[in-house]
């Protein structure tokens, strides 16, 4: 981990949240987080089930609007930016529950995310095979995550790691600077975790990556700061070693998964 | 790891190599029919038959194609009907330029509609559409240029880029096939386009969509813009064929018999409106003369179709094995 850091000689963050806070019908869920994520590092946000993690993603994302708090991106306030804008600004998530579109083939998905990039999403006069000349870009995404040999199935088709490998490839189509993960590797397969990890990895070298991960070996493994979540409320940041080294976070912990 | 075993093969039916020769042959087949069929059948009753069909095919690109259920598509249909009727008897235009302001009117109608209600999902979608369209109908009820319960009579049909002269049933009954069969192909393009598959993309998974930067309101409301000016389309074409616009086709039982087409026939097929609504217009022009009340008759065949064919007459026959030997596929 050290040496990692060494490298990094400025970091820069990308996005950041001050004083995030959610409520839903006087409970709290999500209290006074504060995070920066930095370009060219893996971040990973951990904590036992319930503590908000998923709410956190909502909130950056904008798919849900904070009560109290501030989020920036890039440099500018999102606070109140419309979920699809701040898309298209270059923050672009994954779900927990694998988000494909079913009934599309595997290229037919990959594509449709380059569509809008490409300036291909409204033009309602032209053939179908004007998509034509996305498919050199998605068959090169589909083939680095591996998946060439699926790519005219059905993602409905897909075994269940595979749609995160697909969605991970859709997500990447975007090109974008900041990439949410959540739960990449929750139900793969050892191999495919490792391949996953791979992945990230390799896509971190030119952007930020935040991601709600419970395989804590991945996450000790690639991730280069670790925040960790508990009852909505940060209890502790920091690299891995420092986090797991925590106190309240061995309790967390073992109180949870105990 | 075979990949083999990852697919799930069991309802899945490949469609015969020459199923896309298939496919065209019956669509010539039908073509054909429908050029000869003022023959053998009454020219009106045709032209009604076609101009259901579109007005069911333009519902269809929004509750099929876009997951949308609109209760209020009488207002497009019925406005447009107005607006051509007049632009062509009060100010002598045109029959083509007729029915483009019709068309244009009901897309205008369909943006104020569409942006008001786009931002609810489900029953409330459909209920703000209702309301509005049942303001429209208040709006005809009193407008002076509809001429309230008389409605707009004895519009002449005029001649067509000022040659044709569609006085004469069979020049008539043909610019009607005509613009059906253009009509359906602008459908079957915006389904097939690159704005289609954003379309399908969300109806599939909305948040995904979202989340991939794509502002779903504005794709749901050109789509509810495109099947409105179709809708509009239809009703022009409609005013000329009966000579007259009238308050019955703005009201909600006209947007509830569209609905009721469509289901009827399919929804997502680009065949299963046209189907519905042949069978209800069908079903109205052979019971009109008999004493047995329309409606209970269209009650009970729906009432049947719901409980036995889920999917419309046309889903149902492409999700059997012939169906999918022919390689037809409905949109889930």
């Amino acid at each position: 981990m050290s040496a990692s850091l060494a490298i990094q000689a400025e970091p820069r963050v990308v996005l950041s949240a001050r004083g995030l806070g959610r409520d839903f019908a006087g409970f709290t869920a999500v209290n006074d987080v504060d995070l920066d994520v930095e370009h060219a590092r893996i971040h990973a946000l951990i904590g036992p089930n319930g503590a908000g993690k998923t709410t956190v993603f909502n909130l950056l994302t904008k798919f849900l609007q904070p009560t109290r708090g501030s989020i920036t991106l890039l440099g500018q306030d999102i606070t109140h930016t419309r979920p699809d804008k701040v898309a298209r600004m270059g923050l672009v998530r994954s779900f927990q529950i694998s988000a494909v579109f079913p009934h599309l083939t595997v290229r037919e998905n990959v594509k449709v995310a380059l569509q809008r990039p490409a300036g291909l999403a409204v033009q309602f006069w032209l053939p179908l095979s004007a998509l034509d000349r996305l498919d050199a870009r998605a068959d090169h995404l589909i083939g680095q995550l591996g998946l060439a040999r699926w790519r005219d199935h059905r993602a409905a088709d897909l075994s269940y790691g595979r749609k995160r490998v697909l969605e991970i490839a859709t997500t990447l189509a975007l090109d974008p600077e900041v990439l949410l993960l959540d739960e990449p590797m929750a139900g793969m397969g050892q191999e495919d975790v490792a391949m996953v990890a791979g992945i990230i990895r390799d896509v971190a070298t030119e952007r930020a990556v935040l991601m709600v991960e419970h395989n804590l070996s991945v996450v000790a493994d690639i991730c280069h700061h670790v925040t960790v979540l508990q009852r909505g409320e940060i209890i502790a940041a920091g690299d891995y070693a420092a986090v797991s080294a925590d106190p309240r976070v061995r309790t967390a912990y073992m109180g949870s998964e105990a | 790891m075979a990949a083999k075993s990852e697919t799930v093969a069991s309802d899945h039916v490949a469609a015969h190599p020459r199923a896309g020769q298939v496919r065209l042959l019956l669509v010539a087949i039908a073509l054909a029919g429908l050029l000869v069929a003022p023959m053998f059948l009454y020219p009106i009753f045709l032209m009604k038959l076609l101009a259901f069909a579109l007005f069911a095919s333009a519902f269809n690109l929004l509750l099929g194609y876009t997951g949308l259920l609109s209760f209020g598509h009488a207002t497009f249909f019925g406005g447009a009907a107005y607006f051509t009727a007049h632009a062509v008897k009060v100010w002598g235009w045109s029959p083509e330029a007729g029915i483009l302001l019709g068309v244009a009117g009901a897309a205008v109608l369909g943006l104020v509609m569409g942006a008001i209600a786009i931002r609810r999902q489900g029953i409330y979608f459909a209920m703000i559409t209702l309301a509005l369209s049942q303001m429209f109908f208040f709006f005809c009820l009193q407008a002076p240029f509809t001429h309230g319960e008389d409605g707009i009579q004895s519009v002449p049909r005029g001649h067509l880029f000022g040659l044709i002269d569609l006085n004469r049933p069979m020049n008539m009954y043909y610019f009607v096939l005509a613009v059906f069969v253009i009509g359906l192909l602008i459908i079957r393009r915006f389904v097939n386009s690159p704005f289609g598959m954003i379309l399908k993309s969300i109806r599939e998974n909305e948040q995904r969509a979202i989340s991939l930067g794509y502002s779903v309101q504005r794709y749901k409301l050109g789509a509810f813009v495109m099947s409105a000016a179709l809708a509009g389309l239809a009703g022009g074409v409609k005013a000329l064929i009966f000579q007259f616009a009238t308050l019955t086709d703005v009201t909600w039982q006209m947007s509830g018999e569209v609905i009721l087409m469509t289901l009827l026939g399919g929804i997502g097929t680009l065949l299963g409106p046209i189907v519905g609504a042949g069978l209800v217009v069908t079903l109205q022009n052979y019971l009109a003369t008999s004493d047995v009340p329309v409606t209970i008759i269209t009650g009970v065949v729906f009432m049947v179709c719901v409980l036995l064919f889920r999917r419309g007459l046309v889903g149902e026959f492409f999700a059997t094995k012939i169906g999918k030997k022919l390689g037809f596929r409905a949109e889930s």
